[in-house]
C-alpha cells in the first residue's frame, strides 16, 4: 500500500460540465474518441454490424438503382431528342440538287435550327451496312429510296404541338412525299421515366423508414446490452449527453457504411451491365454508356445514410435512455 | 456539508426503512454509520447519491436541497459525492484502470491527466500492478479497492463508503481507513457504513447508530 502518495485537497467547484466553448479541446477531443470509440466496438461484433450495415446498404441501393436507371433512360432520350427531328421524305423525282436547295431554304425557317440531306445513296450504303438485307439489296437495280431531309426543329418548337405546325408547313411543300415525326413514343419514355422516378421516391421512403426501425433496433439491443455500463456510467457523474453520444455515433456510422455499401452495390451493378449496355447501343450505332453516381449522388446518397442511421438511433436513445434516476 | 431533516424512506413492499432521521454532519467530518443488517444504512447512503428520494423530509449536501435539484444537475451532484458500493459496481469487461478512469472520462479530463490521477489512486489502494487485469481477475477485496480508487480518484468533497472493507482482513481494513482518515484531514467529509466494531472503536470518530432505520445513538464529533 503507498503511504508517499498524499491525497491532494478536494476543490468542488473543480468539476463543471463540459461546454464547447468552455472548453473546445475537451470537447472536440471527448466526439474524437466517440467517434473512434464507437467504429472500434463495431469492429468488434463483426456480424451483427454487418447484418446491419448490409440490410441498410440493400435499403438504400434499391432506390438508388431506380434512380440511376432513370437517369441513364433520361441521358439516352435526352440522345434521342436531336434525332426527333421530323424526317421529310421528299418526292421520287426530287434528285439531290434539288434536294440540297430544299434543305438550304428550310433552313431559313425560324422552326428550324437544323437540316441534314440524307442523299437515297447515302441511305442504301447504311441500309447496306446494317448487314442482313445483301440478298434483297443485290436483286435491285435501281435504288428505290427518296432523298430525305432530316429537320431539327429549334428547341422552342421541340414540344409536340408546336413539332406538329412544323410538321403541317412541311408537308404543304410541293416537293413533300411524307412526313414522319417520333414524339409518341418519346413522349410515352417520359411519363414511364416519371413513374420510374415517382416509384423510386416511394420505395425510397418505404425503405427510408425501414432503415430507420433497423437502426432504432439495433441500438436499443445494444442500450439494453449495455444497462450495467449506463448505470454505473450514471452513477459516476455522467451526463445525459455523455451517455446518448456513444449511440447517436454507432448509429451514424451504420447508416454511413449502410450508404457505402448501397454505393457499391450500385457501382457493381452498373460495371456489370455496362458490358450488355454497350453491347447494345453499338447495335444502335450508339456510344452511349451507362453513367454511374456522380459525385453529388455519392455524396446524397451517404448524407442520407448518415442522417437515417442518426435519426434511428436518436428515436431509440429518447425512448430507451430516459437519464440518471431518480426522475 | 450533509443535513437530514425529519427524512423517511418508505418502500411499498415493506414499510419504513429509515423513519424521522436528523443530523448534520460538518466538512470535513470522518462519520462511522453503524447498525444491525436491514438497518438502513446503505438506504441512507443512497438517498445522500441522489440514488433515491425520500418519501419525506428533506437531505441537503453542501447547502443544496437534493429534493429540488433539477434533474439535469443529477451528474453534477454525482460529481461531488464518491460513492464506494457494497457490492461493488464495477464493469466486468473493462480494465482495473478503465474502471478507475471512469469518473474522470465522464468529467472530459484530459488523458494524460487522467493517466496519472488513475495510477495514483491505485498506488493509494496498492494495486497499480494489476491496472491491466479485469474485475474478474482480481479477489473480493481486490475488487473492493478498485471500487473505493474509482470512488477517490475524482477528488469529491464528499465520499459515501458502504461497508468498505467488507472483505478486507483486519490489515488491509486498517489500511483503508488510515487513507480515509488522510482525506479527512484535507477536508474530505466521509461517511462511512460499516460493521467492523473492533475498527470502529479504536479509530473514535463520530458514530451515527441505526436500528430498524431509527437514529438510536450519535455519540457527536470526538
Ligand atoms: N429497493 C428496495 N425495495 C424494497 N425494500 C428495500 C429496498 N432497499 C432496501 N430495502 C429494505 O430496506 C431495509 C434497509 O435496507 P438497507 O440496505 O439500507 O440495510 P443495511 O443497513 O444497508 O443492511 P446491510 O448491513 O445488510 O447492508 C431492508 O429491510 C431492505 O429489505
Ligand atoms: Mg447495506
Amino acid at each position: 500500500m503507498a503511504r508517499r502518495v498524499h491525497p491532494r485537497p478536494p476543490r468542488a467547484s473543480r468539476i463543471r460540465t463540459p461546454r464547447f466553448l468552455e472548453r473546445p479541446g475537451i470537447w472536440f477531443n471527448q466526439h474524437l474518441q466517440t467517434l473512434i470509440e464507437t467504429l472500434g466496438r463495431l469492429r468488434a461484433n463483426p456480424v451483427p454490424s454487418t447484418m446491419t450495415v448490409a440490410v441498410i446498404g440493400i435499403s438504400l441501393a434499391l432506390p438508388a438503382a431506380l434512380y440511376v436507371l432513370s437517369e441513364n433512360l433520361r441521358a439516352m432520350a435526352g440522345g434521342w431528342d436531336q434525332t426527333a427531328a421530323i424526317s421529310l421524305f421528299l418526292d421520287l423525282e426530287i434528285d439531290d440538287r434539288k434536294a440540297a436547295d430544299l434543305a438550304e431554304r428550310l433552313r431559313a425557317w425560324e422552326e428550324v435550327a437544323r437540316v441534314n440531306l440524307i442523299t437515297r445513296d447515302q441511305a442504301l450504303a447504311e441500309f447496306r451496312d446494317l448487314g442482313g438485307f445483301e440478298d434483297a439489296l443485290d436483286k435491285i437495280t435501281k435504288n428505290p429510296l427518296p432523298n430525305v431531309l432530316a429537320v431539327y426543329p429549334t428547341p422552342e418548337h421541340a414540344e409536340p404541338e408546336r413539332l406538329a405546325a412544323v410538321q403541317e408547313r412541311l408537308l404543304d411543300l410541293p416537293e413533300a412525299d411524307f412526313a414522319r415525326m417520333d414524339t409518341l413514343w418519346l413522349q410515352r419514355l417520359q411519363a414511364i421515366l416519371d413513374l420510374v422516378q415517382v416509384v423510386a421516391l416511394l420505395l425510397g421512403g418505404l425503405l427510408g423508414i425501414g432503415v430507420l426501425l433497423i437502426v432504432g433496433n439495433t441500438i436499443r439491443l445494444e442500450i439494453l446490452n449495455r444497462r450495467i455500463e449506463i448505470e454505473i456510467m450514471e452513477l459516476v457523474g455522467a451526463t445525459a449527453a455523455f451517455i446518448r453520444r456513444p449511440f447517436l455515433y454507432t448509429g451514424a456510422w451504420y447508416g454511413l457504411l449502410g450508404g457505402l455499401t448501397a454505393w457499391f452495390l450500385v457501382t457493381l451493378a452498373i460495371l456489370v451491365l455496362q458490358g450488355y449496355v454497350s453491347r447494345l447501343a453499338s447495335l444502335y450505332h450508339s456510344e452511349f454508356r451507362l453513367a454511374g453516381l456522380g459525385f453529388v449522388d455519392t455524396g446524397s446518397m451517404l448524407g442520407a445514410g448518415m442522417l437515417l442511421g442518426l435519426i434511428g438511433s436518436r428515436l431509440a436513445v429518447n425512448h430507451h435512455l430516459q437519464g440518471a434516476k431518480p426522475a | 456539508m450533509i443535513r437530514f431533516q425529519n427524512v423517511f424512506k418508505r418502500y411499498p413492499e415493506r414499510g419504513e426503512a429509515l423513519s424521522a432521521i436528523d443530523f448534520e454532519i460538518q466538512t470535513g467530518e470522518m462519520v462511522f454509520l453503524t447498525g444491525h443488517s436491514g438497518a438502513g444504512k446503505s438506504t441512507l447512503l443512497r438517498l445522500i447519491g441522489l440514488l433515491e428520494r425520500p418519501s419525506r423530509g428533506q437531505v441537503l449536501v453542501n447547502g443544496r436541497n437534493l429534493g429540488t435539484l433539477p434533474r439535469r444537475e443529477i451528474p453534477q451532484h454525482r460529481r461531488q459525492v464518491g460513492m464506494i458500493f457494497q457490492d461493488h459496481r464495477l464493469l466486468p469487461d473493462r480494465t482495473i484502470f478503465d474502471n478507475v478512469a471512469l469518473p474522470l472520462v465522464v468529467t472530459g479530463v484530459h488523458p494524460k491527466e487522467i493517466g496519472r490521477r488513475v495510477r495514483a489512486a491505485l498506488d493509494q489502494v496498492g494495486l497499480l500492478k494489476r491496472e491491466r487485469a479485469t474485475p474478474m481477475a482480481l479477489s473480493g477485496g481486490e475488487q473492493q479497492r478498485v471500487g473505493i480508487a474509482r470512488a477517490l480518484v475524482g477528488r469529491p468533497p464528499v465520499l459515501l463508503a458502504d461497508e468498505p472493507t467488507g472483505n478486507l482482513d483486519p490489515d488491509l481494513s486498517r489500511e483503508i481507513f488510515e487513507l480515509f482518515e488522510r482525506f479527512k484531514y484535507v477536508g474530505v467529509t466521509l461517511l462511512i457504513a460499516t460493521h467492523d466494531f473492533s475498527l470502529v472503536s479504536d479509530l473514535r470518530h463520530r458514530t451515527l447508530t441505526l436500528d430498524e432505520g431509527r437514529l438510536t445513538r450519535d455519540t457527536g464529533a470526538w
